[in-house]
């Protein structure tokens, strides 16, 4: 019962907005703005076995390739820099930099170094992007790890690798989640726009396409399709997020109950 | 009676830029094998500095501490600790279970003999039933019964516990301190036991250190000449019991007044 009603409570607002623009834009007679009943209606024949091979999961796999480098670097270096303090004086304030620099003006730069045609640049373009969030949660995680916590490792002369895994990694993993979580909403966006320039298969790439031939509502169905994958992908982050991290939940509710 | 703990010359002085600060000006004392020995200080003695000193995990500036003949340079295999704050001394991610085996893996020790010392640690410190449990799943008192669970199933030579019962309520403490004389009695482990509270170190030591204020040293080594058998009511209501507390307290107060040993 209670299950249904969190169901309900989360399909109702979507349910709204689809009735509504399925009905303000039924009479629609403009072409940037064709009827929703038009733009369900080519769904199919727009998203076809190989547009879904040649372009929506050649993308999937950039995404996914970048954000692995991304969570495997920015883990690694995180770990080190938070453990070290010197290390952490003397990269800080250049991290801090970076991370002010919007990640699309990479593009530019990268195309330089690395054409913008291939698969390379547009994985590096998506993992710069993703990197920052995840190295500095995990650098603040790893910082943040108990004193106490540390001292019970050394007193029961834990491996280093025991440290590291069992004691590091773990302790830092809620601040590396939050991390990773910026930065998939991050990689999905940098997705696209790494297919913006010098691409012509890929998702973003598509939808660009059918912009540019006029072919507005597959342009539509493109980004519905994009929306779509984008909440998937944060529905999978989630769950695989509760799985884990259950044990920090229930830490924070006990604390809330003390 | 042959020594387990051995603690010569300790002498520990912080330095942070120019200033230094002296917390401990000379510690000698040893402890035997098997003994329970409190030792209790006015607040600010150094109590956690000795320790850390003890345990291996801060260098001392000058003085040597050997565990059964060897020099304690870094943790050492025969040592366990028992922290105050329980609740950031388990690991909130592991399972009681997986808790107190961890530091067994890291030993070393085969599964099957893993296993067993993990049962019986638990089912001592009457945590059997909660063995899958997480330690935020159970009270204050019962993550200090994992914590030393844990200590306990390492088979320490010495176990260190530091001021473990400052921060469960009363009568949690009192069950505790019984079921720490209970495991000590049991398992011959030799006990260090750092506390502030004069009745608790009277009542389960064998002797009772009392530390001076800053910078440290011993006022006096106090033997508990009590009855081995001890139980919160008759021992805390014996005559014996209200003299010793008397000297002790006395003691902490001339140490507070930062009387010296002469």
């Amino acid at each position: 019962m209670r299950f249904a009603r969190t169901i309900a409570y989360a399909l109702a607002l979507p349910i709204v907005l689809v009735a509504v623009w399925w009905f303000a834009s039924a009479g629609s007679t403009s072409v940037f703005w064709p009827p929703l009943s038009k733009i369900v209606s080519v769904f199919g024949e727009t998203w076809t076995a190989d547009r879904w091979t040649g372009d929506v999961l050649p993308s999937l796999a950039r995404l996914a390739a970048g954000y692995a480098v991304a969570m495997a670097t920015g883990v690694l270096l995180g770990v080190v820099i938070g453990l070290y303090r010197p290390v952490r004086a003397f990269c800080e304030p250049t991290l801090e930099f970076f991370r002010a620099v919007p990640p699309p003006v990479l593009v530019p730069v990268i195309a330089l170094f690395l054409g913008y045609t291939g698969d390379a640049s547009k994985i590096v373009t998506i993992a710069l992007g993703c990197l920052w969030p995840i190295l500095l949660n995990t650098v603040e995680g790893v910082r943040g790890l108990d004193e106490v916590m540390l001292d019970t490792a050394r007193c029961y002369r834990f491996s280093a690798w025991t440290r590291l895994r069992q004691v590091v990694l773990r302790g830092a993993s809620p601040q590396i989640a939050a991390g990773a979580r910026q930065a998939l909403s991050i990689g999905v966006i940098l997705m696209v726009i790494s297919e913006l320039f010098g691409a012509n298969r890929g998702l973003g790439a598509s939808i660009v396409q059918f912009q540019r031939s006029f072919a507005v509502p597959q342009m539509w169905t493109g980004i519905i399709l994009l929306g779509v994958l984008g909440f998937l992908l944060s529905v999978l982050f989630r769950l695989v997020e509760h799985y884990s991290l259950a044990w920090y939940r229930g830490l924070r509710q006990a604390d809330r109950g003390a | 009676m042959a020594t387990a703990l051995d603690v010569r010359g300790l002498k520990k002085t912080y330095t942070t830029g120019g200033t230094s600060l002296e917390a401990i000006e000379q510690l000698d004392f040893s402890i035997g094998q098997g003994e329970l020995v409190c030792i209790v200080g006015p607040s600010g003695a150094g109590k956690t500095t000795l320790l850390r000193c003890i345990s291996g995990l801060l260098d001392a500036t000058d003085g040597v501490v050997e565990l059964d003949g060897a020099a304690v340079t870094e943790p050492p295999a025969g040592m366990a600790v028992v922290f105050q704050e329980y609740g950031r001394s388990l690991f909130p991610w592991l399972t009681v279970r997986q808790n107190v085996e961890l530091p067994l893996k890291e030993k070393k020790v085969p599964r099957a003999r893993r296993t067993e010392l993990v049962d019986e640690a638990l089912a001592a410190v009457g945590l059997a039933d909660s063995a899958s449990s997480h330690p935020w799943q159970l009270s204050g008192g019962m993550q200090q019964r994992v914590a030393i669970a844990r200590a306990i199933a390492y088979e320490p030579s010495v176990l260190l516990m530091d001021e473990p019962f400052a921060a469960v309520d009363a009568q949690t403490r009192a069950d505790l301190e019984d079921l720490v004389r209970e495991l000590w009695k049991r398992l011959g482990v030799t006990v260090l036991f750092v506390t502030h509270d004069i009745d608790e170190a009277v009542y389960l030591g064998q002797r009772v250190l009392v530390l001076s204020n800053r910078p440290t040293v011993i006022l006096e080594d106090v033997a508990i000449d009590l009855p081995d058998e001890r139980d919160q009511l008759t021992t805390r209501s014996a005559p014996r019991f209200a003299e010793l507390r008397a000297h002790v307290y006395e003691l902490i107060q001339k140490a507070k007044k930062g009387e010296r040993p002469a």
